[in-house]
């Protein structure tokens, strides 16, 4: 009975990529006039299973059923057939389009295109849920959130009744955020079917009706969310109870080693990325980096590390035999050489900082390769560094020559983050350290920090996980959109503090 | 007034070898929308020169009075078929099998010139030493499609008129590209492929099929560009260098108009007036040698301004010479 | 439940950790050129004559007596040593096309020395000073390409085509004009400035096969060959490792370009004793073949361009004995790469057949 009210049921979805299974057997009902919210961490699957639904891969095994009927979804265009939009992560836009270009890409219901027909169509679909847009910007002038705008309105042009949105507001502001989520009530009330991913609790209970959560691809259950709370989630996300637990030390013997003043960065586009940051970093602490995705965070630590253009401000940098020196201006190589050091985990991983083509030992050469003064290269010690770090952080891999492109995301950031820790900087900057990793892994790569930091070493560590930040870090400091909002003790601080911090700017906001 | 003449001239000339270069560009146009950047040009125009005149001329044997419209349709047809299917083995190689672009269209290159070559040279030797079409029949290639008193206004007549049927073809068929791809759904989505093939796939859009067909039909055109080559400015007789760098300039000449069917038009006039300049023109101060490697300087010099610009309108295709796979993670 | 609507018959998928052994993997390689050459056969076939014959024949013209084997030694010693020459390029995924015209360039300028120290010097300085000219001039040609690559990212394919063109007009140009001693050709050179003979072959086959050697190491055990495998496989990564992309692409040209240049030496110095537009005949594109079919692996380039000598000295043959046009060695060469580009993907993709999926899940 309850079965025929599901709008889309999954069931028995299993996906493989090799040998990695993204999904095992999952089971999932979507009903009409409801927003399900799709939880897990990173790398559990959320994405994967929804593009099963949007037509980008194809189950391995299970079924899939609309309105009780089994369908087979081989193409987006099946998708769209029965229904479905899904909104990405990352925006599928053609960037030298226009927005209704872009909005009726695909379609085959006219012969003829007409363009000023789809922009008044567009203009009609803003206007009923109060979207602002102009349908003939070129997408490449727009702002993030106009972008998101433009995918939203796609699937509705296209009369979807079931929206799948992955990941929503990673990139937009609070105020945004609100709007969307009363977009997403309107047309919940327009008897659609949503759902959402993501990882953000409070998400979760400020807009969804049910909870189904994912568990390392696997199908944990579904909850409503009325009945439900953030802790019992957590442990349905997890599998146990949140007690993080990570031992933090207090190094007594903190000294002054990166000096930040007033740096601002502008991107290519001439954007203003980073605006008058100033913070000292200490060597014996952690000092944690919390903000909204793309408040500035990895240009930051690009900016420090010489990879990213400055426009004006200063970093001084405090050597431990004493004296001062000035980084900005310097080539990365300089930089890298006075002891500071960049363990960044960009989204795609091999696309900075590692080799995708070569094994473990030619990524751990990338440190040294340009040792010594003969012309050719040492791979002796790179060879050893290689194999203790697959010793010590378990990197599962066939063999220390085997292209790292081809090892899982994990074991790919293992490599990445154990290579830049055993340069013994001086300074010590990680970027996501542990996205995507297990959370075995990421307590080896919490502890590994924490020792670095009692050898003296002044850590910066950007990381999405509050929770993590505050009981890893010594002090937090709070971007919010290129701005330092504040800096706090992390011994004290908490998290709704810190909450608020990431969506006011300056700090003015704060109440 | 003799200098007039000569300018008149000069045009005239440069627009029957730039209509070659005209198809050529146009062809790669089309394939470079699709986001395969297809280097066998000169492979292809080499195939479409031999199969396009042994075509006439095998033609023009069997019958024995032959119509002059359907000797040019197959050699248009000819041609039009070897650049199909020699873009056909490029698609496959690189859509379905993913191979490097570059590579692959080098080696497309070297095939389609010994190909061009082979079949040259086979029919050179059944026919006994030379391959060339009758008097009336090389006519029929350089003939203009408007009548006579046109031609005969003063000055403007004959550039305006005078010129061989294919380009003012030629010019059709730049407008009609130009109209496909700027205002058609499928011009649209063909761009949106050669731009974001993963966007394409995602609204739906068979990326797979429109780079088969744009490549397989840029590839067809490019190589009437090669037929064109050999009926009108080569005199209808195949010799093996003929063609040679034709096709590498139609890659470039890409590049110069900005991916743009209508100003392939111009572009490949004015390469055609730098391709001979040195027997239009002579100067006594530049050798011939040295003159003739005029066009290939002008390449160089388009080239790096092209790098220099900086215009989000102006640039390729985002995807081109990137291959797509979409469960690729 | 209907099988048909779950899963379409085929699909593909990336070989994971069970990728192919290398063996099985050259084993691939090997098959594909055995395609190609059957595909030659139908080729020869159209034509009306006896493929087995046609083959029987270039094996023959090019192997069959001390004679031919030296002749195709001659032709595949400018393939081997342009070969090497590109791939440092290719490795960087630099599309340098511009051998034929680096070859030219590095023939001109030992040319110029042989013509104008010809009767000064005795031969060993003369020699050496040609080389040194050649890797100069060939270095410098390829310098130039690589210069607007780096600092405007300038298209390097059409940038280093267009260059062959220009440095054969101006060689086109001496021949006729400054240089020409008769009939539009440039005069022999002294016996001092030609190649010794070492077993009846110039001793250019010496020189490339200590490139070979410099060029293994240089690109496994160097740390410039380290480099230039980085920036080949991501440009950012390299940058983030502190190197100077810019400074190694331009390094790296000007190396392949001197190589080339040498190999232009080689030709006039121990060939053909003379300059003449066409002095790289071809070699330039031809060695792409030889640098892609062989993976770039120093060692391999020896075996396949003895196969391309083999082939092009074969079709020589073809021409006289057979009629066949010797153009058939472009095709052949032409389907070698169509059919090896094609079978790195069964290397690393695998066809999953709907039915093998099925059970395949059905097991677990």
């Amino acid at each position: 009975m309850e079965k025929n009210c599901y709008a889309i049921e999954l069931r028995g979805i299993t996906k493989r990529f090799g040998p990695v299974v993204a999904n095992d057997g999952v089971d999932l009902g979507l009903r009409r006039g409801q927003i399900l919210a799709l939880l897990g961490e990173n790398g559990s699957g959320k994405t994967t299973l929804m593009n099963m639904l949007a037509g980008i891969y194809l189950p391995d095994e299970g079924e899939i059923l609309a309105e009780g009927h089994p369908i087979s979804i081989r193409s987006p265009k099946d998708s769209f057939a029965h229904g479905i939009g899904m909104i990405h992560q990352h925006y599928k836009l053609v960037d030298v389009f226009t927005a209704a270009e872009n909005i009726v890409l695909g379609l085959e219901d006219e012969k003829k295109l007409d363009l000023k027909k789809a922009n008044a169509r567009v203009r009609e679909i803003c206007q009923r849920y109060g979207f602002e847009i102009d349908p003939e910007k070129k997408v490449y002038d727009m702002s993030v959130s106009e972008k998101q705008t433009v995918e939203i309105v796609k699937v509705l042009y296209r009369g979807a009744e079931i929206l799948i949105l992955d990941e929503p507001t990673a990139v937009l502001t609070p105020q945004e955020t609100e709007r969307l989520f009363a977009v997403l009530r309107n047309m919940r009330d327009d008897n659609k079917a949503i759902v959402i991913i993501t990882h953000k609790l409070g998400e979760v209970m400020a807009i969804s009706d049910e909870v189904a959560v994912l568990r390392k691809g696997k199908y944990i259950g579904t909850v409503t969310t009325a009945e439900t709370n953030p802790q019992a989630l957590t442990d349905m996300m997890v599998g146990r109870a949140v007690t993080l637990n990570i031992d933090r030390p207090l190094n007594e013997n903190q000294v002054d080693r990166l000096e930040v003043k007033n740096l601002s960065c502008y991107d290519h586009e001439h954007v203003k990325k980073l605006d008058r940051i100033s913070f000292t970093a200490k060597g014996g602490e952690i000092l944690g980096i919390a903000g909204i995705a793309g408040s500035g965070q990895k240009e930051l630590l690009e900016a420090i590390a010489g990879l990213y253009p400055v426009a004006e401000g200063s970093v001084s940098y405090y050597p431990p035999a004493g004296g001062k020196e000035e980084l900005v201006g310097k080539t990365p190589m300089q930089i890298r050489r006075c002891g500071v050091s960049l363990a960044f985990v960009p989204e795609d991983r091999l696309g900075m900082g590692l080799v995708g083509s070569m094994g473990m030992t030619g990524n751990m050469l990338l440190r040294s390769w340009r040792k010594g003064k003969s012309p050719f290269v040492r791979r002796k010690d790179p060879e050893q560094l290689a194999k203790q770090i697959f010793r010590d952080l378990e990197v599962v891999t066939p063999s220390i020559e085997f292209p790292v492109r081809k090892l899982s995301g994990g074991n790919v950031q293992k490599v990445l983050v154990g290579r830049e820790i055993a340069s013994s900087p001086n300074v010590l900057m990680s970027a996501y350290a542990v996205r995507g990793l297990d959370i075995n892994t990421s307590y080896t790569i919490y502890n590994l920090m924490t020792e670095q930091k009692m050898k003296g070493t002044a850590v910066i560590f950007v990381g999405e996980d509050l929770d993590v930040l505050l009981e890893l870090c010594d002090r937090i400091l709070v971007l919010c959109a290129g701005q330092v909002s504040g800096i706090v003790d992390a011994r004290s601080a908490t998290k709704e503090e810190i909450g608020l911090l990431m969506t006011s700017v300056g700090g003015k906001e704060e109440a | 007034m003799s200098f007039l003449n000569l300018i008149l001239n000069l045009v005239i000339a440069a627009i029957t070898f730039g209509t070659a270069l005209l198809f050529g560009t146009l062809g790669e146009i089309l394939t470079e929308k699709s986001g395969n950047l297809n280097l066998g040009v000169e492979g292809i125009m080499f195939m479409g020169g031999a199969f396009g005149l042994g075509g006439v001329f095998y033609y023009e044997q069997l019958a024995g009075t032959p119509n002059g419209f359907l000797a040019v349709l197959i050699a248009l047809l000819c041609a039009f078929l070897a650049g199909a299917l020699a873009s056909l083995i490029f698609s496959f190689l690189t859509t379905t099998l993913r191979a490097n672009q570059n590579v692959t269209g080098l080696a497309l290159a070297i095939f389609g010139t010994g190909v061009g070559q082979f079949v040259g040279e086979m029919m050179r030797v059944k026919a006994g030493g030379y391959v060339s079409l009758s008097n009336a029949m090389k006519d029929v290639f350089t003939m203009s499609p408007f009548p006579a008193f046109l031609k005969d206004i003063p000055y403007v007549g004959s550039v305006l008129f005078g010129n061989s049927h294919f380009f003012y073809l030629g010019i059709l068929l730049a407008i009609v590209m130009h109209l496909f791809l700027k205002k058609s759904r499928k011009g649209l989505y063909l761009r949106a492929v050669g731009e974001n093939p993963a966007t394409a796939d995602s609204a739906g859009i068979n990326v797979t099929r429109y780079k088969y067909l744009a490549t397989i039909i840029g590839g067809g055109i490019s190589a009437i560009g090669g037929v064109v080559y050999i009926t009108t400015t080569a005199g209808c007789t195949w010799n093996n260098e003929g063609l040679s760098g034709v096709g590498w300039l139609a890659v470039a000449l890409v590049i110069f108009c900005l991916w743009r069917p209508l100003s392939a038009i111009w572009g490949s006039v004015l390469f055609g007036a730098l391709m001979i300049l040195y027997m239009r023109l002579q100067l006594s101060f530049i050798p011939t040698e040295l003159y003739k490697i005029l066009p290939y300087v002008v390449t160089v010099i388009v080239l790096i301004i092209s790098s220099l610009r900086n215009n989000k309108e102006k640039q390729p295709p985002e995807a081109l010479g990137l291959a797509y796979f979409r469960e690729d993670r | 439940m209907d099988e048909k609507i779950k899963t379409p018959l085929i699909r593909l998928s990336k070989r994971s950790q069970s990728s192919l052994s290398p063996a099985a993997a050259w084993l691939i390689r090997l098959g594909s050129i055995l395609l190609a050459l059957l595909l030659g056969c139908l080729v020869v076939a159209i034509t009306g004559n006896n493929p087995i014959k046609a083959y029987g024949t270039m094996i023959s013209g090019s192997l069959g007596s001390k004679v031919y084997f030296q002749q195709t030694v001659k032709k595949a010693i400018p393939l081997l040593g342009c070969a090497l020459a590109i791939a440092p390029c290719f490795k960087m995924r630099f599309w340098n096309i511009g051998a034929e015209g680096q070859i030219t360039a590095g023939a001109l300028a030992a040319t110029f020395v042989a013509r104008t120290l010809g009767a000064k010097l005795p031969s060993l300085p003369l020699l050496l000073i040609m080389a040194a000219a050649a890797i100069l001039g060939g270095g410098l040609w390829g310098l130039i390409p690589g210069f607007f690559k780096a600092k405007w990212n300038t298209n390097e394919t059409l940038f280093t085509l267009m260059m062959n063109y220009i440095i054969i007009g101006v060689v086109a140009w001496l021949q006729a004009g400054p240089w020409e001693a008769r009939q539009g050709r440039i005069a022999q050179f002294d016996a001092a400035a030609q190649l010794p003979r070492v077993a009846g072959i110039h001793c250019g086959w010496i020189i490339v096969l200590l490139l070979v050697l410099f060029i293994h190491v240089y690109m496994r055990h160097t740390k410039q060959g380290y480099e230039i495998a980085v920036i080949g496989d991501s440009i950012r990564t390299a940058q983030y490792a502190g190197m100077n992309v810019g400074r190694i692409m331009m390094r790296t040209m000007f190396l392949s370009g001197a190589i080339s240049g040498l190999v232009g030496f080689i030709i006039v110095a121990g060939a053909n004793h003379t300059l003449a537009h066409d002095v790289a005949g071809g070699v330039g594109f031809t060695s792409i073949t030889v640098a892609w079919l062989s993976q770039l692996n120093a060692f391999a380039m020896i075996a396949i361009s003895m196969m391309l000598g083999v082939l092009t000295k074969g079709a020589d043959t073809l021409q006289t004995v057979m009629n066949i046009p010797a153009a058939i060695s472009d095709i052949i060469i032409g389907l070698l790469l169509f059919c090896m580009l094609g079978c790195e993907f069964f290397i690393n993709y695998q066809i999953i057949f709907r039915h093998k999926a099925g059970k395949g899940g059905a097991e677990k």
